[in-house]
């Protein structure tokens, strides 16, 4: 992993004294993954270059010493174990190369010099290069970024492999930047936006992680266009530190530069305002289980629980219990849910088991009500009459609601490419005419009588955005074949 | 002499100081007897604490039922003088079906007051053991009103010191009966068939003076078992019924009751019962009869027993099949199940009652073999069968050959008798083809013909996720092959593994032969192929090809488009008929990797690949320029070079997987196991046959599938293996994986000791592992650390995952139901989600 930083400021080799590196030394420091060395592969009066290159050990980056150590698989087997000794940690500039760079050039990063204090404060000229740069978001990312902070950028992309020039570009760039800049800011712009760009934190990010943000960032983020790309990326997506980094940001923007009345707008106006989808699904299932009477019902596929919370909400249900076929999605609605912090007879109404809709499961038998919602286009059409099997002819509640995409209004979202599904889970999108078929064979199969209805704006071409049916049992028992024979 | 039966809840009734504890020492195992002190002294620290007798009787009657569910006997040592104790040992008893028994201890009033106050621990004065003479005085007639079945009295000291206990089995437990049995379907008094069936199984008919049959043998000593339903509707019950009470009574056929009989048996006896359903023509048949012979008739029905449990507990017979809690179990709800079944109190639309589908929810080991709904053709549902098929309606008189588990039939004369449903032809999805949750949730003790595995049940609920969401139908997931550990670490300078190490773990393991198999570097491919491209015995589809964790392959059209080149190439190889199967399971390798896992090698294996190959040119230009002003670079220099020439080989090893595909067209099959074809598992049959039949699939399509290269090794002959390793290191060296030792045995090879072994251990090449390890895993320091690894996790993992293969296989060619097939590959799936360090 290498990053050179050149000027041609003159005297050049100042360049040593703001560093406070010897140019004509070698400079060796221990990190916790492997070594970090500064030396100078050019250094005279016109253009001095300093390199900082950081040696990383493979065996200290896995954490272990070759060892086996056990590291529980991800649900999914097929998902990538190796990454973690084979991965591109020792060639790319990541969060492990700006922790070098504090280390080692700590006193210039503060914009102190000992010996040359002035020529510390003002601009010189500088490059930059950093040779392989992971960029998630690419090249124009790294512009978005640096631009604005007066770099110029150039990033050229690096190819996959020259062995297949089919495959196109890597996620790496060869990013050079130039400009007159402080060093000082020079080192706290590499110091931040170089693991934002990588968007792969070393290390687990912690509270005290927005201070370090908000100290490199002094003066130049809280104005930065990119500041929420940059905060949240930053602090690795964890999004309560992110609200309260930006919120502490905000205030610094109010105390810098009163009255600053647009900037709530403008941060609001980034989003398109409208009744989320999400939402208008929810009162739609929410207003067919009270035009139900249901009092006990079922959330099947709850996920992390979206559903559930509404149902919680309403004194009319007594019981609510939320299935899910993911250990995980169940610990989250938990949460969500605050299960554990809910007074007793709150939490007497509340139940949550995992579940695999391909198997019939006693405990969902008796139930007023069940809701599958946006759950059916998550299962295999081949494994969908076990489902059916599962929910309409064994647990068999007097009441299913069900929801699904309507994908002939997939023409409707911009971004979303012909033929492609909005969730990449999805395993089928299905018309308003394939849902009522499926709809209609169920209830024949099952004894139910069904309504449909649409959810969301109603477009007069392609219908609404999502599409709902009704299941109510007709009374009389299932044909013979939907009890013994049925499948 | 106290005769109890073996399974049953025996209550202890007696004063204080009447002995009982004593008694059930004597004659009762420790943990057979549940004691109110005991269980008082489990619950409040005091045995005498009687506020804590409410929690300490529900703790003991939770107890007793377990062990009543479990089917063992249980004594309870109680005083049990009270009608409400009594009451909830019988509501116990009854709630698992089981005899409630009563034993009373009647010693003297001054006998059991000397005892009471010689025990320091009892502080209650005389008053009390008066109250309870009286209340057991006041009990003796109570006892078998309020359920006990048998209420045994005995009467002073002497008589219960000299009581002895006699077990005796049930009526239904005839499990000393090994057959072979032909277990006969409902016969309606279609006599005439019964007799061409019998005649069509091999027996000999004895006829009476009137030539009318009365008995029949099978020369090879067979045993006929009716499941009832002999008489009504037919022609001529009567004579039904006399060949059948013959045989019965000379000990040649055993009979089981059916609601026809039972319903018979209270019209003889005088009740009222409408002459519905057929039994108006019996009884007309019956008017022509002797009275002697009715009279007789009514006996015989009277002492029919309403099952048997035969052979050892592996065979059940009941006329309407019975639930797995009620086999050998005796109670009014049992027999009401056997005879009538159960329904769900529904009726269809000819009035007929809805039939509770137990069968699809049987979970036993036992078969069951009953009758009572015709059908027109039998069908296996979870290891039962119902072998009614409707001959009185003109279906057919219909015999299942046990333990063959052949069936035989004669078809019916004619249609005697008019259905009232018409008999419809079996859905098109087999009934068992619904699993439940609790075939695969929770911690499970999964026990196989190979082993026991205990999944833990966090296991389990990753393995439902994976299972559930992305895996193929489990009717067409028949097996996952097993994770494979590598070989020993190696010594040799530079290897991590080398083939020594492999050949000298199969000779530690007393293997005499190994053979050594090419590993591609592909996809692992399953694939179950069928002879019909729409149907086969697992459903409609005509196969399926998966991958080692149960996803489709490449998904539709690609996957059907493949098994129609396996299924062209199995048909002209000869296959089909050769192995006399309309299906195959193959064990394959998908070729070129890149077909399956072109994103991983792209956004993992080559990404690593660029930075490297971007960065160290740039770090070496630096150094060089560095070095040129004369700072002092050269280790970190040397250092960087190497890794730079590692990274480059490390580029070289993962292209060597990667090849141009388009749909099919690039892509390869290398098929190396022929695991399993209709009522065959291949396991014993060694790994030269399954390569020979690999080698024919190649011959009759070589442009789709690959060769197994391989070498046999004599692992005495050192030339040999010297051999296979040269020939390993010239695999490796042109790019390839590496190999994979086996057993030339077979896949179900055994130690000498007997016990399993590995079926295969893997030898990867020094340059492959650079993308398991890392590309610069060679360099000295790294290797010494990584030869540290360790590998008994993953031996073990692969060795419970062989074990439930093997086991999978043998239910797929035994035909067992669905639930058992589903719980034991969902186990190998279970097994995955163990913790194993990802690079063995």
């Amino acid at each position: 992993m290498l990053l050179t930083l050149t000027t041609t400021h003159r005297p050049a080799t100042d360049l040593g004294y703001l560093l406070v590196k010897h140019p004509d030394r070698m400079h060796s420091f221990e990190l916790p993954v492997g070594a970090a060395h500064v030396l100078y592969p050019e250094a005279d009066e016109q253009r001095c270059t300093a390199a900082l290159i950081i040696d990383v050990d493979p065996l200290r980056l896995a954490g272990g010493h070759g060892r086996g150590r056990g590291h529980r698989q991800a649900a999914t087997p097929d998902t990538f174990t190796l990454g973690q000794y084979v991965n591109d940690r020792p060639y790319a500039a990541s969060s492990l190369l700006a922790s070098a760079l504090a280390k080692v050039f700590r006193s210039a990063l503060r914009g102190e010099s000992r010996d040359r204090p002035e020529l510390a404060a003002v601009p010189i000229p500088l490059e930059v290069r950093v040779p392989v740069l992971r960029c998630r978001g690419g090249g124009e990312l790294a512009e978005r970024v640096f631009a604005p902070l007066g770099w110029a950028v150039t990033a050229t992309p690096i190819p996959l492999d020259e062995a297949h020039p089919r495959w196109g570009d890597s996620r790496y760039v060869d990013l050079t930047l130039t400009g007159t800049l402080r060093l000082a800011d020079a080192l706290n712009h590499l110091y931040v936006l170089l693991p934002v760009l990588d968007d792969a934190k070393h290390y687990w990010v912690a509270p005290d992680e927005i201070d370090k943000l908000l100290r490199a960032g002094a003066g130049w983020l809280a104005d930065h266009p990119e500041r929420a790309t940059i905060t949240r990326r930053y602090l690795a997506h964890r999004r309560a530190l992110a609200g309260e980094a930006m919120a502490r940001l905000a205030e610094q923007r109010l105390a810098e530069e009163p009255p600053a009345d647009s900037v709530a707008e403008e941060d609001r106006a980034e989003v398109p305002r409208r009744p989320a989808l999400a939402l208008r699904r929810r009162e739609a299932v929410l207003a067919a289980l009270a035009e139900s009477g249901a009092t006990r019902v079922l959330d099947l596929g709850c996920g992390p629980g979206a559903l559930l919370s509404a149902l919680v909400g309403d004194r009319r249900f007594t019981e609510v219990v939320g299935t899910d076929v993911s250990a995980h999605a169940l610990t989250l609605a938990a949460r969500r849910l605050r299960l554990d912090r809910l007074p007793e007879r709150q939490r007497d109404r509340i139940r949550l088991w995992q579940s695999a809709l391909t198997y019939r499961d006693d405990r969902l038998r008796g139930y007023d009500a069940a809701v599958l919602m946006e759950v059916i286009e998550h299962v295999d059409p081949p494994r969908l009459p076990a489902l059916e099997d599962a929910v309409f002819g064994h647990a068999r509640p007097a009441t299913v609601v069900v929801t699904t995409p309507n994908v002939e209004h997939n023409v409707r979202y911009e971004g979303l490419d012909a033929g492609r599904f909005r969730h990449a889970d999805h395993r089928f999108e299905w018309t308003r005419a394939e849902f009522a078929a499926w709809v209609d064979r169920v209830a024949a199969t099952y004894g139910y009588a069904a309504q449909l209805r649409g959810v969301g704006d109603d477009d007069p071409e392609v219908g609404p955005p999502t599409q709902l049916a009704v299941f109510r049992t007709t009374g009389g028992a299932p044909t013979a074949a939907g009890t013994e024979e049925k499948k | 002499m106290i005769e109890i039966p073996e399974l049953a809840l025996v209550a202890l009734v007696g004063v204080s100081g009447s002995g009982k504890s004593t008694f059930a020492r004597r004659h009762f195992a420790p943990s057979q007897v549940l004691s109110s002190d005991a269980f008082r002294g489990m619950v409040a620290d005091d045995e005498n604490d009687q506020s804590a007798s409410a929690d300490a009787f529900d703790a003991l009657h939770h107890v007793a039922g377990i062990r009543l569910r479990r089917g063992l006997l249980t004594v309870v040592d109680a005083t049990n003088l009270q009608p409400h104790a009594r009451a909830g040992l019988v509501r116990v008893a009854r709630e698992h079906d089981v005899l409630p028994v009563a034993i009373v201890l009647d010693v003297p009033e001054a006998v059991a007051w000397e005892r009471t106050q010689g025990r320091a621990d009892r502080t209650h004065g005389r008053q009390v053991l008066t109250r309870m003479q009286r209340d057991l005085r006041q009990s003796y007639g109570r006892l078998a009103r309020e359920g006990f079945r048998k209420v045994h009295v005995l009467r002073g000291v002497d008589e219960i010191d000299a009581a002895r206990i006699r077990y005796e089995k049930l009526f239904n437990d005839r499990r000393e009966l090994t057959g072979p049995f032909d277990i006969v379907g409902d016969v309606h008094g279609c006599r005439e068939e019964l007799e061409a069936l019998l005649l069509r199984l091999g027996y000999v008919l004895r006829r009476d003076d009137a030539g009318r049959p009365v008995d029949a043998v099978h020369p090879a000593g067979r045993t006929p078992v009716f499941v009832g339903d002999l008489v009504d509707r037919g022609p001529d019950s009567p004579g039904v019924l006399r060949l059948v009470m013959g045989m019965v009574a000379a000990g040649h056929a055993i009979c089981v009751p059916g609601n026809h009989e039972q319903k018979l048996l209270r019209k003889l006896r005088g009740r009222d019962v409408r002459l519905t359903h057929g039994l108006a023509e019996t009884m007309a048949q019956l008017d022509a009869e002797d009275p002697a012979f009715v009279a007789e008739v009514a006996t015989f029905v009277d002492g029919l027993v309403s099952h048997f449990v035969l052979d050892g507990g592996r065979l059940v017979v009941a006329h309407a099949g019975l639930k797995e809690e009620y086999h050998g179990r005796a109670s009014g709800r049992v027999r009401s199940f056997a005879l009538y079944g159960e329904t769900t109190g529904e009726t269809d639309e000819y009035g007929l009652p809805v039939r509770y589908p137990w069968a699809r929810d049987y979970r036993g080991s036992a078969m069951v073999v009953y009758g009572h709904t015709p059908t027109p053709e039998p069908e296996w549902v979870n290891n039962t069968i119902c072998v009614d098929t409707g001959c009185v309606f003109g279906g057919k008189l219909t015999a299942l050959r046990y333990p063959e588990k052949e069936l035989v039939s004669v078809p019916a004369v004619k249609e005697w008798y008019a259905p009232v449903r018409p008999l419809v032809a079996p859905a098109p999805a087999r009934p068992d083809a619904v699993l439940d949750l609790r075939d695969v949730t929770g911690r499970r003790h999964v026990e196989h013909a190979y082993g026991t595995l205990t999944v833990p049940a966090e296991n389990a609920a990753a393995a439902l996720e994976v299972m559930s969401r992305f895996a193929v139908d489990p009717r067409w997931l028949t097996w996952l092959p097993p994770t494979m550990a590598p070989c020993s670490t190696a010594t040799a300078d530079g290897f991590l593994e080398h083939p020594a190490q492999a050949f000298a773990d199969y000779r530690a393991a007393g293997v005499d032969r190994v053979v050594c198999e090419e590993k591609h570097m592909g996809s692992r491919a399953v694939a179950l192929v069928c002879r019909d491209p729409d149907g086969g015995p697992f459903g409609p589809g005509g196969g399926v090809v998966h991958t080692r964790t149960g996803r489709p392959f490449f998904g539709p059209p690609l996957d059907g488009e493949l098994l129609g080149r396996v299924r062209a190439a199995v048909g002209a190889a000869g296959l089909w008929a050769e192995l006399d199967t309309d299906w195959l399971l193959l064990d394959c390798e998908l070729l070129p990797w890149s077909a399956k896992a072109g994103g991983l090698i792209r956004e993992q294996y080559a990404s690593v690949g660029a930075a490297g190959r971007a960065a160290l040119p740039a770090v070496l230009a630096t150094l060089d320029a560095a070095a040129g002003r004369g700072l002092p670079v050269g280790d970190l220099r040397a250092r960087m070079a190497a890794r730079r020439a590692d990274v480059e080989a490390y580029s070289a090893a993962y292209r060597a997987y990667v090849a141009p595909t388009d749909g099919l067209a690039g892509v390869t099959l290398a098929p190396f196991a022929v695991l399993a074809s209709a009522g065959a598992s291949h396991v014993e049959r060694d790994h030269g046959w399954h390569l020979d039949l690999a080698d024919r699939l190649c011959a009759a399509d070589p442009g789709f599938f690959t060769v197994t290269r391989r070498r046999v090794v004599d692992l005495a002959d050192a030339s040999a293996e010297a051999d296979a390793t040269d020939w390993w290191l010239a695999l490796t060296a042109a790019g390839g994986e590496g190999m994979v030792v086996k057993p030339y045995a077979g896949l179900a090879a055994r130690s000498p000791k007997g016990s399993l072994l590995q079926p295969g251990i893997k030898c990867r090449g020094r340059e492959y592992l650079r993308i398991i390890y890392g590309p610069g895993y060679t360099e000295p320091e790294q290797l010494a650390a990584l030869r540290r690894r360790s590998l008994g996790r993953k031996r073990g993992l692969a060795l419970r995952e062989h074990a439930l293969g093997l086991a999978a296989l043998a239910a797929l060619a035994d035909g067992a139901p669905l639930w058992r097939r589903h719980e034991l590959v969902f186990a190998v799936l279970a097994c995955e989600s163990e913790p194993v360090d990802p690079r063995l």
